[in-house]
């Protein structure tokens, strides 16, 4: 099996950028990563694309051509659709087809066009995430999704709102030195906790904000990078995929998210590590809630522990386990078919030393990223380490 | 649209003669199923719904979709059966008297802005 290195990394500014096509969006960030790379043009054999909703946004259907055709590349191109852990997914996959030998370079991302929607409609769209059949037509919406899950967990483990609006506090003060983050604002607590209701006991400080952009990672072979002196010092040593019962009404748990438990245990079984190893991670806190479970999942923290995380100081910038430094899906935005792989450039650049906040965690050498789709029922993990 | 299946399921709801799909493991699901979804046998037999189940969790929507424009407020809430679990919306009792345990029934209605047919829990003890 072929080890498998991050060449190179590529992000647009994520915002409010309804304006710009999803085309052009994908663009900067592919040739942004191909620039940091240094691959030759003919020399890429993949395209591993994440998008979820642009048949809703932009009419647009197969998109692997048109964004092969915007990275400047001639190669087979394909899309991957998991929700939010679409780009997730499209990474994994490109790991899988470099260890298995079928290429040695590939380009991984996703990119993803809401604003342009309007908040009713991206509120719709999300939904499609759910089971149509059975949450959809109940009236759960994304947010509404997360705040079962909220209510279920405060009942089981406690924990409160206050607890939630940490976490809020936390990834707004991360993501302000961070360029390509949606914003830059610190927040209080009161801001947090006075914010309007959105779905009972979520508030509006909880949740992701609507965001347009893309991300885009070159991964080589262990072997290309040797031949072609390439500085590519970030390694994935370990990728694992769970999944859950689509609708929350047919799952076992409604506050613990076991598809992140069985992506997290082979992705560390796959690395050789245990949870006690990492240093840094990337979690997908679309809601504040998420977050907790998240952490709880990936065994980071025992179940009801997590809550209380951000609060403690342990996940924070100074803490023993930064979370989120990229400021998370809260603050740097979460442009669903992009998030997946916008975690890994996030980890790979905080590994590297060359993210803004990179000194938080200046001898980090094991990171994780995880990437949820829908309320957890498709979970993506995968473990970066530096190599010395 | 017709969704075959689910329709008839719902229209049962409403009948008041709702039922669940077992397995013979004890598992319950819902319709269009062929095979069980927790443990994958076949055979399936229709099984009468509990007449009341308890809400396990809830929240009052602020932001709705555009399919609930002409509803907001109004609670889901994910209600226990015993062997299954159904979504729906909250109706016959204010919002706020909505708790962890609340006896419902299970019903349907008419969604306002869709015109679609909604699953509706109503208090047990009106």
């Amino acid at each position: 099996m072929k080890d498998v290195r991050i060449a190179g990394v590529g992000l647009t500014k994520f915002g409010n950028l309804p304006d710009r096509t999803g085309r052009d969006l994908f663009a900067e960030a592919a040739l942004a990563a191909r620039e940091d790379a240094g691959v030759s043009r003919d020399d890429y054999e993949r395209i591993y694309y994440g998008n979820f909703m642009g048949e809703l946004a932009e009419q647009q259907g197969h998109q692997g051509p048109v964004m092969a055709e915007a990275a400047g590349l001639e190669c087979p191109a394909t899309r991957f659709e998991q929700a939010c852990a679409s780009a997730g997914v499209a990474f994994r996959q490109a790991v899988q087809t470099i260890r298995s030998g079928g290429a040695d370079v590939v380009l991984a991302g996703g990119m993803e066009r809401m604003n342009n929607l309007g908040t009713a409609k991206v509120t719709q769209s999300l939904a499609i995430a759910a089971d149509e059949l059975f949450e959809v037509r109940a009236g759960v919406t994304f947010p509404g999704a997360y705040a079962l899950m909220a209510r279920a967990y405060f009942n089981e483990f406690g924990g409160d709102t206050e607890d939630l609006a940490h976490i809020a506090v936390k990834n707004h003060a991360n993501a302000m030195p961070n360029e390509y983050a949606q914003f830059h604002r610190e927040i209080t607590l009161d801001d947090a906790m006075e914010s309007a209701v959105v779905a009972d006991p979520l508030r509006l400080y909880d949740a992701c904000p609507i965001t347009d952009g893309a991300s885009a990672i070159v991964l080589v072979s262990d072997d290309y990078a040797e031949e072609h002196g390439l500085d590519a010092p970030v390694t994935v040593t370990g990728t694992g995929q769970g999944g859950d019962k689509a609708a929350l009404q047919d799952r076992k748990y409604l506050a613990r998210t076991p598809a992140a438990t069985k992506a997290a245990d082979e992705a560390y079984a796959d690395a050789g590590i245990s949870p006690d190893d990492v240093d840094v991670a990337e979690v997908h806190d679309c809601f504040t809630i998420a977050e907790v479970l998240a952490l709880e999942s990936l065994g980071l923290y025992e179940h009801g522990e997590g809550i209380g995380a951000a609060a403690r100081g342990e996940t924070t910038r100074d803490g023993d386990l930064p979370v989120n430094l990229s400021g998370g899906l809260k603050a740097k935005g979460h442009p669903v078919g992009a998030t997946g792989t916008a975690q890994l450039v996030e980890m790979t650049k905080l590994l590297r030393g060359d993210h803004a906040n990179s000194d938080a965690v200046s001898d980090a050498q094991i990171g994780i990223t995880h990437n949820a789709g829908g309320t957890v029922s498709s979970a993506v993990v995968h473990v970066l380490e530096v190599m010395d | 649209m017709a969704n075959t299946g689910y329709d008839e399921w719902m229209a049962a709801i409403g009948d008041g003669e709702g039922y669940y799909l077992g397995c013979p493991d004890g598992h319950g699901s819902l319709p269009p199923r062929r095979t069980c979804p927790h443990c994958g046998a076949s055979e399936l037999t229709e099984e009468p719904l509990p007449e009341t189940g308890e809400v396990v969790t809830f929240t009052e929507v602020h932001v709705p979709a555009p399919n609930f424009a002409d509803e907001a407020p109004y609670v889901t809430a994910v209600v226990s059966f015993g062997a299954v679990k159904l979504t729906g919306v909250v109706r016959d009792m204010p919002n706020d008297e909505v708790e962890l345990g609340t006896e419902v029934t299970a019903d349907t209605d008419v969604n306002a802005t869709t015109g679609e047919q909604l699953l509706v829990f109503r208090p047990a003890d009106a």
